[in-house]
């Protein structure tokens, strides 16, 4: 039986669809990934998961429990980080942990194993204020206070968004280690970068659903041929080759440009049409399509 | 189990308490400012009232009645005048509150006639100031009058003798203390619990509460116990603030008296819980608190402007106002030593709003949102 089962969930927010039609299924012990930009109804999603919001229509369970009958057995079962910190600022990081396990009926001896590897980074912060803390030790001890009663379910809504690189690369083995003992882990990020460190991932996009995989399988099913194309003046380049007909779609890529290419492209072709338009330094090779391209395809 | 997670609320109620300078000043500076500034500075009594004379007699009973009246005590005559034309100009300047003028021939008048008048100006523009001046200033010449005509003024008249009871020296500490106690009460209970429940939805942690096996009715108490204590401690500072520093008496039963206090603190903190679950944001709370809740207890109450003196809409919107029935029952408990036998009815009056605000309140109490 899976951990989390959504159902046909709608959400309106007055006129607007929020979520439309979405059903998905995470397993027991599942690394699931929410991602999608900014105001594609994660948010929304998580707090129905989580009970505080009731769904429009539609239907969803998590742990076996229904999110609107039963949501008091679903609210002792499951940990929930939201997306904005919300943690009491004026108290110090081991007052937060305190409290936050005393009112789930535990203590921080009885779980300490469950968040020992995070909180011997904050052990020596113990003191600080959380609102003092930085963003990626704000983040630890999030993971630390929704950890702390052993749930079955995680929800953590873009834990990383705000975070410096090395601290989400961190925070990222720490869900590793995490779903290691078991615990069902639904997360969601805007970074399509860290979808590939998920068993499977969701890509979505104005309430709807577009594709749920696995990364490699995701990144698999993208078949058109991808070519990363730079010059000299690659602004120009960008224009010139938005109006090159074997181009399906020009993407800004790092320093490259991407081209998603039609039927009949190759790099002698793509050479032909920018010599043609005078450019110079021009360097083209084929690219690896990662879930950004995918999303941008099915978006 | 449940008191172990209670006391961990409390305490970290405390801790949110005693780390905002802002929450500490105004429930322990508060109380203590507000009670001093009513007792000090919003007062009608006065002392050394500065006034002028324009004495047109000039004679041995003129000179006697200015004496009479700075005798007093207060009075302070800063201007002796010549002519009418001065008084504008006192008046501007503001150095005087009132004149006395007295008539030419008041001597002659006074003993031939037996008819004769001295004539009040005061300035208006502070009306309450100054009908207490020229109340008191025409019951000094009164008297000024009675002593003079002694046994020879006219054998029949009816003589006024006029008694306040319950504030006999009509003190204005026996109306504010009450006044100031049903203000505090209400700003520390209702506000401050609006204000934190209300903090706790707009950082999110509200929503962690929720997201826990918490039943909501602990998640409540356990804001609302705190500033219970807190503001109940406040109300007995008030009492004994207004005991020893403006003698204002507790004459009835004081249990009776912390009773009623407790029992208006249960109302406020029901307003404060009612109102923090229609706001979203502590500056929403901050708002329906001061409006909804602060200017009618000041304004409406009985407090500042009389009941009996407001129009009939205004008296409807009072008599729903918990701190009318506050007022009333400290007033009659502390200055006319009433026990409930006498009070029984506003007593019912405010358990009916504690009964009807709280069943509201945890009726909107929302655990999770449509």
């Amino acid at each position: 039986m899976p951990d989390i089962a959504i159902q046909n969930i709608n959400h309106n927010y007055g006129s607007v669809h929020a979520l439309q039609n979405l059903s998905f299924e995470v397993g027991k012990g599942e690394l699931f990934g929410l991602i999608g930009p900014d105001g594609a109804g994660k948010s929304t999603l998580f707090r129905i998961l989580t009970t505080l919001l009731v769904p429009t229509s539609g239907s969803a369970s998590v742990a076996g429990f229904d999110v609107v009958k039963d949501y008091r057995q679903i609210r002792r079962r499951v940990g929930y980080m939201p997306g904005k910190f919300s943690l009491y600022q004026d108290l110090s990081v081991e007052e937060n942990l305190q409290f936050f396990a005393t009112i789930f009926g535990t203590t921080i001896q009885e779980n300490y194993h469950l968040i020992e590897d995070i909180y011997v980074q904050l052990a020596p912060f113990k003191n600080r204020r959380a609102g003092n803390l930085s963003g990626g030790m704000k983040q630890k001890l999030a993971l630390c206070c929704a950890l702390i009663h052993e749930p079955e379910v995680l929800f953590l809504d873009e834990p990383t968004t705000g975070v410096d690189a090395v601290s989400r690369r961190e925070f990222w083995e720490m869900l590793q280690r995490l779903k290691a003992q078991g615990i069902t882990i639904l997360v969601s990020t805007p970074y399509m970068d860290e979808a590939s460190l998920c068993e499977r991932v969701a890509l979505i996009q104005e309430g709807k659903i577009l594709s749920i995989n696995s990364p490699a399988a995701m990144v698999k099913s993208f078949d058109k041929p991808l070519w990363a194309v730079k010059s000299d003046r690659i602004y120009q380049l960008l224009l010139d080759l938005r109006t090159f007909d074997l181009a399906e779609r020009v993407e800004p890529f790092g320093e490259y440009l991407h081209i998603v290419g039609r039927p009949g492209i190759s790099q002698k072709t793509i050479l032909d049409f920018l010599k043609n338009k005078n450019h110079e330094g021009i360097k083209i090779q084929p690219a690896q399509p990662t879930i950004e391209h995918v999303f941008l395809e099915l978006a | 189990m449940l008191w172990r997670i209670f006391s961990a609320f409390v305490k970290k109620e405390f801790y949110h308490i005693l780390r905002d300078r802002r929450t500490l000043f105004i429930l322990i500076g508060m109380p203590i400012v507000l009670v001093l500034l009513f007792g000090y500075v919003v007062t009608n009594e006065f002392k050394d009232a500065s006034i002028a004379v324009l004495d047109n007699s000039r004679d041995d009973l003129s000179h006697e009645l200015r004496q009479h009246l700075e005798a007093s005590g207060h009075f302070h005559i800063v201007a002796d005048l010549r002519s009418y034309g001065d008084l504008e100009g006192q008046f501007k300047t503001g150095k005087i509150k009132m004149a006395v003028v007295i008539p030419a021939r008041f001597e002659d008048d006074f003993f031939d006639k037996k008819q004769t008048t001295v004539q009040l100006i005061a300035d208006g523009t502070e009306p309450n100031y100054a009908t207490t001046l020229v109340n008191y200033a025409s019951q000094m010449i009164l008297r000024f009058q009675q002593i003079k005509s002694g046994a020879a003024a006219a054998p029949y008249r009816v003589k006024v003798e006029t008694r306040m009871v319950y504030n006999p020296q009509l003190r204005s500490a026996y109306n504010f203390v009450p006044g100031v106690i049903a203000m505090i009460l209400m700003l520390i209970s209702a506000m401050m619990t609006s204000l934190t429940i209300a903090r706790e939805k707009e950082t999110g942690t509200m929503d962690l509460l929720l997201v826990s096996p918490l039943p909501p009715l602990l998640i409540i108490l356990g804001k609302v116990v705190p500033y219970t204590v807190l503001s109940f401690l406040n109300a007995v500072m008030i009492l004994v603030m207004g005991f020893y520093v403006f003698h204002v008496p507790v004459l009835g039963s004081l249990p009776l008296l912390l009773g009623i206090c407790l029992l208006y603190l249960a109302v406020a903190l029901a307003l404060g819980v009612l109102i923090s679950t229609k706001s979203e944001t502590q500056q929403a709370a901050m708002m329906s608190s001061l409006f909804a809740l602060m200017l009618p207890t000041m304004l409406l109450s009985g407090f500042i402007f009389p009941i009996k003196s407001m129009p009939a809409l205004l008296q409807h919107i009072s008599s729903i106002i918990p701190a009318t029935y506050f007022i009333d029952l400290l007033k009659s408990v502390m200055l006319k030593g009433n026990d409930l036998s006498f009070i029984w009815q506003p007593t019912l009056i405010l358990t009916f709003m504690l009964v009807v605000l709280l069943g509201l309140a945890l009726v909107s109490f929302k655990v999770r949102k449509e």
